[in-house]
């Protein structure tokens, strides 16, 4: 397994995707709909008659059909849950439409109800990162064991740890989490030889981050990070869909929130008319009521602005922070990178040439690759580089730091800091504790993430009970705790009592997260598809696939285009159309993989003459500018058999 | 008092068994990262420890070393090397972060020194004007009422412009004093890396109350920043 592939996964808010390294270039994997981009939506399939109660559940695009047929057994966002405990989930899930699971209790991971089962936010997760794991596993015809994952900067402990319980639940060993903003300068920076001072917007569909990087002959040195957690296009919808609902609720008497599928189209709505308004002067909504009223809105781009203008600008405290915490000025800065779907808004784009005073110094912010692509694709990068056996990344190296102070509740509820943030990781610090009373054999240390004053302010990280310490005098024991910050930026403690030479026993209660046992019962894949099914699920999957293709090439002979094809075209179709159906009828995937290539080449003409006519089709009797939208609606895929390409 | 012999035992390399006697990253034969070396910040640039040292240089060995220490040059290597790998990168880090300060570089050789420095407060205790250095006592106790003051306004929703640009004034002013600090701490440098017995004591004593001075003077400013900026 020593050339085993790493991928490199992007696990969104909205959307994600997965990508490696080929050769020297990043690229992203497609799933079998030959699109890149996985919406994170999971969807709970309906229980099926001997399914022996197993959950089975569909992930992505289609799952996001089911998100207006069946809301209350799909969800998506779920990144906005994760690691957080119950009071945060509760207030987050007053903006969407996710029933907490009723049994939970203070204390425990909060569950999601989907349908008749409950689910934490790592599970959830993990079948998303698992579909983005087969994706990959299709595309190489092998299996994947290894992956770097990122997260976004300001993710504090508890939101990594869940991120990296999420890819072992999906059977995925994450060699690293790396942060969101510098997978991106990783994935700019690999083709230049930057030297230079970098800042990274990264404005997403649920989080907001800011890196500033040096850039330095490969090293790639964060000087600081900020953000927001709870701050992207996610808010935005939000905005647009609460102003719609209390419209719909005053003109039309009609209260949608009891209408949970209507709301999910009317969001969509939203999100489309968002999408728009990056490139139109206007956009609308258009949506039929439940009472068969019509709610019809125009919302001019300036209206839009006004609107979002509360959201960005809480971007830009964050920005200031992160260069006074680098030390720099605006001025100062080299180069600004945009990352995330949100940064196509034209506002965003303002703004951070304001912030970062971009065009008066001649400059523009870069935008060449793809933001919804650039995280995956440097993730890809930085797992090329932790397979260590590549010529094109052994120069480059990643120093990140963590993005928030770690400390610990001293008398009186204060915090003793114990390592500033911006710190580099990884990072230590080791502190001495000792007993106040006489034979006391128990110490409780609470660590808590956060830059306040007061530990009721901070965000509470986990308690250490420091246990079995020899009964000594009042202050006698000295226990060494060294606090270590590993380079996943998650939190590892270790204990030595001095006196005696004693290996501390430390009990660890996180305050918000799973245990290793609960973890480990929540694993996806432990009992239905072990590692030796997966020959068994790639020939299954082809032989899937062979059939629709197959039932494709069926309907496209009732197609007029099929007439035009000439008598040999014909019969070369229907023999690589025999060879599939004898591949088919095997066990061997490969082969089935080579027939639907050729297949997919013997009707390659076939597919162009049906697009030309359906070209011809769409656009008579309209004027120029309806063809244009007919044409981007509906033809969007190339080829009706895209997914078939393999390398 | 015991002393402490460590440096002088050999140490047996895990990978080439070779004995080394000095406390190293990695192994002089056979170049294998070995556990964390004990010694000081300085030794793991294998600098002397003084207070001037050359930035430039340091940034560089630091990036050298991160090359060959990173964990994610370990990612595919055994459990104890990642571990090793992991330890001595935090030793790495902290060790960089610590020197390339002025003030945590000061701070360090200090107590290395046997100096006491005190910790840095917080909370209510650091707003005690009776810890206050003598010749501002009466500053601080005017700028702590002021402080009162606006943070009642700011309570009461009122605003009061005289005060706030009577706090920003006062900022300004200890902001200018701190700079003098800084300057008079790089100003014993070189008598405490240079000087003989007496002169570095004496150095050292100046050093050691500059920073307490320091520590109220930058805490008093963050006051004044929160409140202003709340």
């Amino acid at each position: 397994m020593a050339d085993a592939k790493v991928v490199g996964i992007d696990l969104g808010t909205t959307n994600s995707l997965v990508a490696y390294m080929q050769g020297d270039k990043p690229v992203v994997i497609p799933g079998v709909d030959g699109v890149n981009l996985v919406p994170s939506v999971v969807a709970l399939d309906p229980v099926q008659e001997g399914s022996n109660g197993r959950p089975t559940v569909t992930v992505g695009n289609s799952a996001r059909k089911a998100l207006i047929e069946t809301p209350e057994r799909v969800i998506y966002s779920v990144k906005r849950l994760m690691g957080r405990g119950l009071d945060e989930v509760r207030s987050e899930l007053k903006l969407f439409p996710f029933r907490l699971a009723d049994d939970v209790e203070a204390g425990e991971v909060p569950r999601i109800q989907l349908g008749e089962l409950r689910f934490t936010p790592p599970e959830i997760s993990a079948y998303v990162l698992r579909q983005l794991k087969r994706n990959a596993e299709r595309f190489f015809g092998a299996p994947v064991s290894q992956a770097v994952i990122t997260v976004p900067a300001y993710f504090n402990d508890a939101q990594r740890q869940a991120t990296k319980d999420a890819g072992r639940m999906a059977g995925l060993e994450v060699l690293r989490l790396v942060n969101e903003p510098t997978a991106a300068a990783l994935a700019y920076g690999l083709d230049r030889s930057n030297v230079g001072t970098i800042a990274v917007y990264d404005l997403g569909g649920g989080t907001f981050d800011i890196s500033i990087l040096k850039l330095n002959d490969g090293i790639f040195e964060v000087q600081s990070t900020n953000g927001d957690t709870h701050l992207g296009g996610d808010d935005i919808d939000n905005l647009l869909l609460a102003i719609a609902l209390d419209e719909i609720y005053a003109e039309h008497g009609v209260d949608l929130r009891s209408h949970p599928g209507a709301v999910q189209a009317l969001r969509k709505n939203a999100i489309d008319a968002k999408i728009r308004l990056s490139s139109e002067s206007s956009a609308s909504f258009d949506i039929e009521l439940p009472n068969g009223d019509r709610y019809q809105r125009e919302i001019p781009r300036e209206v839009f602005e006004m609107l979002i203008e509360p959201v960005l600008a809480r971007t830009a405290a964050p920005c200031k922070q992160a260069m006074t915490d680098a030390h720099i000025t605006p001025e100062q800065i080299d180069e600004v990178v945009l990352v995330g779907g949100s940064t196509r808004i034209p506002a965003v784009r303002k703004l951070v040439d304001e912030l970062f005073k971009l065009s008066a110094r001649g400059k523009k912010a870069h935008t060449e690759l793809n933001p919804d692509e650039v995280v995956a694709l440097g993730a890809a990068v930085q797992a090329d580089i932790l397979g260590g056996a590549s010529k094109s990344t052994e120069e480059l190296l990643l120093l990140d730091v963590t993005p928030l102070s770690l400390g610990i509740e001293a008398l009186g509820g204060v915090v003793a800091k114990i390592i500033q943030r911006n710190s580099t990781i990884p990072a230590s610090a080791t502190e001495h504790f000792t007993t106040g009373v006489d034979g006391q054999t128990n110490v409780a240390i609470h660590v808590v993430q956060g830059e306040r004053e007061l530990a009721a302010d901070c965000r509470s990280l986990a308690r250490f009970d420091l246990k079995g310490i020899p009964p000594m005098m009042a202050g006698l024991p000295r226990i060494e705790v060294k606090f270590l910050i590993d380079a996943d930026g998650i939190l590892q403690v270790s204990a030595r009592e001095q006196r005696s030479g004693k290996q501390a026993e430390i009990e660890v209660k996180p305050t918000y997260g799973l245990t290793d046992e609960q973890v480990e019962g929540m694993i996806l894949d432990s009992f239905d598809h072990a590692e030796e099914d997966f020959a068994k699920r790639l020939l299954i999957e082809a032989r899937v696939e062979a059939e629709s293709d197959l039932a494709k090439v069926d309907q496209a002979k009732t197609n007029p285009a099929w007439q035009r094809l000439a008598g040999e075209e014909q019969a070369a179709i229907g023999a690589a159309e025999d060879k599939l159906i004898q591949a088919k009828a095997g066990d061997d995937a490969a082969a089935i993989r080579d027939a639907r290539v050729a297949l997919d080449q013997a009707t390659r003409r076939l597919a162009e003459l049906m697009m030309d006519a359906a070209v011809t089709d769409a656009i008579r009797g309209k004027t120029m500018n309806e063809a244009g939208e007919v044409l981007s609606d509906n033809i969007s895929a190339p080829h009706p058999m895209a997914a078939a390409e393999f390398k | 008092m015991m002393k402490v012999l460590d440096s002088a035992i050999p140490i047996a390399c895990w990978s080439c068994s070779v004995g080394h006697n000095e406390s190293t990253l990695f192994c002089p034969h056979c170049s294998k990262i070995q556990p964390p070396p004990s010694g000081d910040y300085f030794t793991v640039f294998s600098l002397e420890p003084k207070l001037n040292i050359d930035l430039a240089a340091l940034e560089q060995e630091f990036h050298r070393l991160s090359r060959r220490l990173h964990p994610d040059r370990f990612a595919r290597a055994g459990e104890q090397e990642r571990e090793w790998s992991l330890a001595d990168t935090a030793l790495l880090n902290d060790a960089y972060r610590t020197l390339k300060e002025p003030l945590r570089r000061t701070e360090y050789l200090l107590k290395r020194s046997g100096a006491e420095i005190g910790e840095e407060h917080s909370g209510k205790d650091r707003r005690d004007p009776s810890r206050a250095p003598a010749d501002l006592l009466e500053e601080v106790f005017d700028l702590n009422m002021q402080l009162e003051e606006m943070r009642m306004a700011r309570a009461a929703g009122e605003t009061d412009a005289e005060l706030e640009k009577s706090l920003a004034e006062a900022k300004k002013k200890f902001d200018g004093l701190l700079e003098d600090v800084d300057r008079d701490l790089r100003a014993q440098w070189n008598a405490w890396d240079e000087g003989g017995e007496a002169e570095r004591k004496a150095a050292q004593n100046t050093m050691v109350a500059l920073l307490d001075r320091r520590r109220y003077l930058s805490n008093l400013v963050r006051d004044v920043t929160e409140t202003l900026g709340a």
